[in-house]
């Protein structure tokens, strides 16, 4: 067996102060046909939510942010982690610690939808 | 609006940002917040003008928007932990200080979080510490209004959401967060800085807030210093045709002297707090100090102006403050050894002062043709009519 990402493109999704209550119907039918094989997933908030992170000089070098997402040129998605912090400060130092964020990379640090 | 109705305003918009940032913390939603503290400043000035001003407004002020914001909650069915937050707050007149000190803080520390960008820094900050409407911060910073609401909406979608943190930074992170605070009200006040005096009071009356709440940081008081003894020189800066007046040929004994000589005090207890590592804007108020204490140009101590320029150079080193330096050195030693200065800086060919000053420092060493050059460099580079006028009449002043 093999472990693939299914990576979702789609617009932006603005979702404003309230998030909906559950994923729509659509999603709800398709994880119900694909739960022999769905080992997880997740929704993110707006790309408004992002924070860029790179590190400069190296591992425990200067953290830089940017508001904003990754603005793609020639890298392109190699992995992704899940992080569970107690805010966002958190979050940004811990993406700091993930080798590409000096390796002429980046860390887009997005939060995810908790479907209430 | 009658003069009761003014004061009132003025009133109401001065408690708003603490009531607001007590709200937040109860309430953990900064748009919850904003809606209730809103609902409230609009019930005063509605009933204060006509009944009379609460003994307590602050009070007055919480207590309405708090039972707005449970009002909101309860409408909105949300989540009863938020409710019960709301509910257990305590009665406002009872909050010691330090509290209402704390959350204001925390507001600030919030608004101005490098993780939101500084378009975005400069918008909640006027709107919230500020208290300006969306309209009003969308006229200030010449952006559509619609362009401003979107702004403001996606910043605090981004606190809320992605967990940007309600709170005052640890002490070791303080000077880098208090750099970002600065950064961001001198990006106001430089708004400002050319005609628009209104952007320019507001970054001022920012700055008397945090010079409240954090008396002791030599940044804060070095802000406010700068920002005081510059804004003393605005009647005199511009000529009644819109163009810039030389600090040379600006009339002095209309420059303002309150604001001079609060700067003043403000920037030796600045420099006296950080005497071990002397802070940006301190050394930058302590130059504006000279300025501002000479009866005439030629009175100036441009040996205290270099030196001071050599201390900032330490902390930051940037062309434009190495220009600056440049040009007060011309003062002190001559224009061939500011000139010489002037053109080993690299960097600055875009920039239209570099070329003015070299320009201004030829003149003065009676190489015209290579002036008139650079003053026509300069005038290539997009300056603003009245300044771009300026430089047009030295041309015609070089004959």
């Amino acid at each position: 067996m093999t472990t693939y990402l299914a990576l979702i493109y789609n617009t932006d999704q603005a979702w404003h102060d309230d998030v909906p209550a559950a994923p729509s119907e659509e999603y709800n039918e398709f994880a119900r046909a694909a739960a022999a094989v769905l080992r997880g997933g997740n929704a993110l908030h707006s790309t408004a939510t992002a924070t860029t992170v790179r590190v400069s000089g190296g591992k425990g070098g200067d953290i830089l942010t940017t508001d904003g997402p990754y603005a793609e040129t020639k890298e392109v998605l190699t992995g992704y982690y899940l992080l569970e912090c107690a805010d966002l400060e958190e979050a940004v130092k811990t993406a700091a610690m993930i080798p590409a964020a000096w390796n002429g990379g980046a860390i887009e640090v997005r939060p995810v939808v908790h479907f209430g | 609006m009658t003069a009761t109705g003014d004061a009132v305003a003025r009133l109401v918009r001065e408690e708003y940002a603490r009531v607001l940032a007590t709200l937040i913390r109860v309430t953990g939603s900064v748009t919850l917040a904003e809606d209730a503290a809103q609902d409230a400043v609009v019930r005063a000035l509605e009933t204060w003008p006509r009944d009379g001003v609460p003994d307590n407004p602050r009070a007055w002020l919480l207590v309405t928007a708090k039972r707005r914001a449970i009002d909101h909650i309860r409408r909105e069915g949300r989540r009863d932990e938020l409710e019960a937050a709301a509910m257990d707050l305590v009665d406002p007149a009872d909050e010691p200080p330090e509290t209402v000190r704390d959350d204001l803080l925390r507001l600030v520390f919030t608004c101005c979080h490098p993780f939101l960008s500084l378009d975005a820094q400069v918008a909640l900050a006027l709107r919230t510490l500020g208290g300006l409407s969306t309209t009003e911060v969308a006229r200030a910073l010449l952006v559509p209004e619609a362009t401003m609401a979107k702004r403001l909406t996606r910043a605090k979608q981004k606190i809320a959401q992605a967990g940007i943190p309600y709170r005052v930074p640890a002490a070791e992170e303080l000077p880098d967060r208090l750099d970002g605070v600065a950064t961001t009200v001198y990006l106001i006040f430089n708004e400002g800085y050319e005609g628009r005096r209104d952007l320019a009071l507001e970054a001022i009356r920012l700055g008397r807030v945090l010079a409240g709440l954090m008396p002791d940081e030599p940044t804060v008081l070095g802000l406010l210093a700068v920002m005081l003894l510059q804004e003393s020189r605005r009647s005199t800066r511009l000529a009644a045709d819109g163009t810039p007046v030389l600090l040379a040929d600006q009339d002095r004994s209309r420059w303002d002297g309150q604001a001079i000589k609060e700067g003043v005090e403000l920037v030796g207890v600045a420099l006296r707090r950080s005497a071990d590592r002397p802070d940006r804007y301190a050394v930058q108020a302590a130059i504006a100090a000279c300025h501002a204490l000479s009866l005439t140009y030629e009175d100036t101590n441009w040996s205290a102006v270099v030196s001071w320029y050599d201390v900032l150079v330490t902390v930051h080193d940037t062309p434009v403050v190495r220009l600056n330096r440049a040009v007060a050195v011309g003062e002190r030693d001559g224009p061939a050894a500011g000139l010489a200065l002037v053109e080993g800086i690299v960097g600055l060919d875009g920039y239209p002062w570099w070329h003015a000053s070299r320009a201004e420092l030829l003149n003065r060493l009676g190489d015209k043709d290579s002036a008139l050059a650079a003053y026509e460099r300069a005038l290539t580079l997009g300056l603003n009519e009245p300044t771009a006028q300026h430089l047009r009449r030295r041309i015609d002043d070089l004959g």
